[in-house]
């Protein structure tokens, strides 16, 4: 057994996060890794709770269990008179019934702290520098925007951290992404994670941990790395994380769950060794120039299926491989010919909000394109506050009204359509401009056409009724995006 | 946890890259509480049309693929969510094992959670056992955990790796939590000394 890193010299953030959690490591690297958070929702839990009572074992840890209902909650306000479809109901009654039962600390669907998971945990402070933190729920990456090594994982994984508080891991590889340079006006951080991916592809990451790094990172707000950190895993990695700086620290002091006085300063002086050292080893790198990176939307049913926006609907032809087929099938479900343009798609939906863009920075991004301006005739649009609180200070700045004068429906917090759970969905064959992760088919909603894109590409596309180029819409009458 | 030790069946061709969750188990079959009952409703949208009738298109409609236990898929299978309802599904249709150049990461970990071994090949030889397995009961392959082989129709036999850890669980079906609660004191061990070092943890 051992505490101390095996490796010497010089090491990368995520081998110093490791390390500083192996509780134990086997002769072939196989480690039991420790856990500092455990995110919990109601969908991938009530089998891990259920395995526990079944063997008589309880929760290890559950001061650092955090469970918050978010996939199945609907997002108007009737729902404080319950949930109307009964599996979503009985699933949310099996996590308000497990989290008092083992009991972890819990946002019950009608707290105003309440949204969504990943929104939820960085919000009250418990996710911090340093820490590991996993859910049952691939899009934990987003945590590692503190420079947390955070990921998702599966039920069996999910008992195995309740009951033991550790994980059992092998050592990923280092993978560097690099952004140099500064950002475009009109260019966000979606781009940077979509663009990244469209040139890496879907597996570019699997085996690895990413670290982003660069000039255009660092300038990113929180919750801007949290968008890019957020689409790791739709890039085959199951975790990204970045450096934690002044900005980290300043975003995280003083929250709920954040330490105080003596601890803080403890914690400080440890966070500010979190970051990979010159000369540390990369198994990958890759750069991209961050002038160089324009506006994208996605045109296929994978997030690699990325382009420009002054880009052209492409061919199978134009594909390798078993991805001849695959753009074939994309083309098809997404109801899209071969060479049009991607400005000339029309949109029947523009939907902002879940994990990726569902934070207070998101929202304003979007507002400050559709102040003053209107939905298309025929555009139904619907912003979803990632939580409660995110919801209360878009309404103390004004911003529902402005969304709600621009036409778009004003929901309560919770995951959405993003993955069409929960009564809001996509009908057969809508197509809609989205700011959420996955454009796989079915996804918002059985035969629902997702394209995804930074949250004022979305409100440009509501205005405009087709996908265009946000830049366009922007120079129309000066905005404050 | 069921054992995986050998297994010679039918193999079903879907040679689709960049399967993923969503179409391995749709969001709507993610509401149950149960780890059972799901192979029902395995790649639901692809298996069956709106109204509810099988798509007789679809691989696992045809009569020589309805007892698959093994799928022979293209690159990357198992990409998105980290809905472990996906190897339910598989494992209650009755598919024990997968074949594929690459998987997801967290699909990939959560099969050997379920007595699924997923198999990493080199892309010639998924192709080869693509076409034994696009002759579905005329060409049955065989899986042995032990030795590490697939050996196809004509009796081509592939060596793939996989971790020992993983291999000695799969092998003798002993769950994962067990083990680590042998490891407690060392835990605490941990616990104590991060109480003391970082107590905002």
């Amino acid at each position: 057994m051992t505490g101390t890193p095996t490796q010497s010299g010089p090491r990368t953030l995520y081998d110093k996060i490791f390390d500083a959690h192996v509780v134990d490591r086997q002769p072939d690297g196989t480690c039991l890794l420790y856990i500092d958070r455990h995110l919990v929702h109601e969908v991938t839990s009530p089998q891990a709770f259920e395995g526990l009572r079944m063997t008589g074992r309880k929760v290890r840890a559950p001061e650092k269990t955090i469970a918050v209902p978010d996939h199945n909650v609907p997002t108007t306000a009737d729902r404080v008179d319950g949930i109307e479809n009964p599996e979503g109901r009985a699933q949310v009654a099996e996590l308000d019934k497990n989290a008092r039962e083992f009991g972890v600390n819990y946002y019950p669907m009608n707290d105003i702290r309440q949204g969504i998971v990943h929104i939820v945990g960085p919000e009250q402070g418990w996710t911090l520098p340093g820490m590991t933190v996993v859910c049952g729920d691939s899009h934990t990456a987003t945590h590692g925007a503190f420079g947390a090594l955070a990921h998702g994982i599966g039920t069996s994984e999910v008992e195995h951290v309740l009951a033991t508080q550790t994980l059992i891991q092998k050592k990923s590889k280092n993978m560097k992404v690099e952004i140099t340079g500064r950002l475009r006006p009109g260019v966000t951080a979606k781009d940077i994670t979509l663009a990244v991916i469209g040139k890496t592809g879907t597996a570019g990451g699997t085996g690895h941990v990413i670290e982003y790094c660069g000039e255009a990172i660092r300038e990113l707000s929180m919750e801007g790395r949290m968008t890019v950190c957020n689409m790791a895993i739709e890039g085959g990695a199951r975790a990204g994380l970045i450096a934690p700086d002044e900005k980290t620290f300043e975003y995280v002091k003083g929250r709920p769950h954040a330490p105080k006085g003596a601890a803080w300063e403890a914690a400080l002086s440890w966070w500010k060794t979190l970051f990979s050292d010159e000369g540390a080893h990369w198994d990958k790198v890759v750069t991209i120039r961050g002038e160089d990176i324009e506006p994208v939307v996605t045109w296929g049913t994978s997030p690699e299926d990325v382009l420009p926006i002054g880009g052209t609907v492409p061919a199978p032809e134009d594909f390798e491989g078993g991805k001849v087929e695959a753009a074939r099938r994309s083309l098809d479900y997404m109801g899209l010919t071969p060479g049009m343009k991607l400005t000339d798609i029309k949109v029947d939906a523009v939907f902002i909000g879940s994990c990726t863009n569902g934070r207070i920075e998101d929202l304003r991004a979007a507002a400050g394109v559709l102040r003053g301006k209107h939905l298309a005739p025929g555009v139904r649009g619907m912003v979803v506050p990632g939580s409660g609180l995110v919801r209360m200070q878009a309404e103390e700045e004004g911003l529902d009204r402005v969304f709600i004068d621009a036409g778009f429906d004003w929901r309560l917090a919770g995951c959405s359509m993003c993955l069409g759970m929960n009564p809001d969905q996509l009908a057969p064959g809508e197509r809609c401009a989205a700011t959420s992760n996955r454009n796989f088919e079915g996804r918002m909603g059985r035969g629902g056409r997702t394209h995804l894109m930074s949250p004022v590409m979305a409100a440009a596309a509501g205005i405009a009724g087709h996908l265009v180029d946000v830049r366009e819409v922007l120079a129309e009458a000066p905005a404050t995006a | 946890m069921d054992k995986f030790t050998t297994l010679t069946g039918i193999a079903a061709p879907m040679p689709l890259v960049n399967i993923d969750t969503d179409m391995i188990i749709p969001k709507q079959f993610l509401k149950t509480i149960h780890r059972s009952g799901l192979g029902k409703n395995l790649f639901d949208e692809m298996r069956y049309f709106p109204d509810g009738t099988e798509n007789p298109d679809f691989v696992l409609n045809k009569p020589a693929w309805r007892d698959s236990q093994i799928i022979v898929a293209g690159d990357n299978f198992g990409c998105g969510s980290s809905r472990e309802h996906a190897p339910w599904a598989l494992l209650d249709y009755g598919i024990r094992a997968v074949i594929s150049t690459s998987f997801a990461d967290i699909f990939y970990n959560n099969c050997f959670k379920n007595g699924i071994l997923p198999i990493v090949l080199p892309a010639e030889a998924v192709e080869a056992l693509m076409k034994d397995a696009e002759n579905g009961a005329n060409a049955r392959l065989t899986v042995d955990l032990e030795s590490q082989t697939v050996t196809g129709a004509d009796g081509t036999a592939y060596h793939f790796d996989i971790d020992p850890h993983r291999k000695h669980c799969l092998l003798n079906g002993l769950d994962d939590i067990g083990l680590t609660m042998e490891k407690a004191p060392a835990i605490e061990a941990y616990e104590t000394r991060i109480a003391q070092s970082q107590p905002w943890v």
